[in-house]
């Protein structure tokens, strides 16, 4: 296994940009790796004869945040499934699923989804699914705490099945949790 | 996750992601975004490197208060430890191309035998 605890370095400090579309033809240091791009390719290697299209939209939604962020109940949400995968019917069809903040499966299954299965791995659940750094920084004052569950919402070729049907199931199950604000960790 | 972070922010809760594939999050358009340039899998920090999944944590709870119009990203103030990463995920080896098309065949074949049966005719 290649050790990728060793060395880090600070970068340039934190900057806000107001981005237009990013995709960048490049691998070089420091450039977004090109994941449109390079998925394009990979597929048409794969003998796939169109190109996926992914969503893009003009207009992008906006909501403040209603109370101050210390008295602001947060939700946490990843695209890992269940260990038993349990949110996959017997149509073979994936549903968004909820696990207790207080009681997280040691280790949500995420060999179904694309991540750089060479570069590194998913045995740290923190890593992409921050319970314990967000309890702390709640313990902290910082926030008011986190919601009593995080979702799991399925990455779906159907852009379809993810607006009309996870979307919204995530929504309801985030109000049932009086969640003021959602922090979402795709892998 | 970008299009259910929009659906949630257009019915009133502010949403924020911390991802790592910069230009599928940001053709999309979303409110808020933290990007970490890490590769995938690994969204909040390295695995057990828990003061930077802290930073990166806290950098997402003030972005959501602060930001004041949609499609703000901050870079989080980290580079992965292995500088050849960057070339691996989905690389395409010229040499292994008849492997590659032997690989797609046998996933369409997996894919078709495994389809949801109620979005049998959405992919």
């Amino acid at each position: 296994m290649r050790n990728i605890l060793a060395i880090w370095q600070r970068r340039r400090p934190p900057e806000v940009e107001a981005t237009a579309a990013g995709g960048l033809a490049s691998v070089m240091a420091g450039q977004p790796v090109p994941y449109m791009e390079r998925t394009r390719l990979y597929y048409r290697a794969l003998g796939y004869e169109s190109d996926y299209v992914w969503a893009t939209f003009a207009d992008v939604p906006f909501a403040r945040l209603q109370k101050p962020l210390a008295e602001a109940k947060i939700a946490l949400l990843t695209t890992a499934s269940p260990p038993d995968r349990s949110n996959v019917d017997s149509d073979r069809v994936r549903h968004v699923w909820s696990g207790l903040v207080a009681d997280p499966p040691e280790r949500p299954f995420t060999d179904n989804v694309a991540w750089d299965k060479e570069s590194t791995h998913t045995r740290d659940r923190g890593s992409y699914l921050p319970i314990e750094v967000a309890t702390e920084l709640a313990g902290e004052g910082v926030f008011a705490g986190l919601a009593a569950h995080f979702h799991g919402i399925p990455t779906e070729y159907s852009q379809r099945k993810t607006l009309e049907v996870d979307a919204p199931q995530v929504l309801s199950r985030l109000r049932d949790d009086g969640a003021d604000a959602a922090i979402l960790c795709p892998l | 996750m970008s299009l259910a972070a929009r659906h949630v922010e257009a019915n009133g809760l502010p949403t924020v992601i911390i991802g790592s594939a910069r230009d599928v999050v940001e053709h999309c358009g979303v409110p808020r975004f933290v990007f970490t340039d890490f590769p995938l899998g690994n969204p909040c920090g390295p695995p057990y490197r828990r003061d930077i999944q802290r930073t990166v944590v806290a950098m997402a709870l003030d972005l959501l208060s602060s930001a004041s119009a949609p499609r703000t990203t901050i870079a989080a103030p980290f580079v992965w430890e292995d500088p050849d990463w960057r070339g691996r995920y989905g690389r395409v080896d010229p040499a292994k191309r008849e492997e590659l098309l032997e690989i797609g065949r046998r996933r369409r074949m997996s894919r078709a035998a495994n389809r949801p049966r109620s979005t049998a005719n959405e992919s």
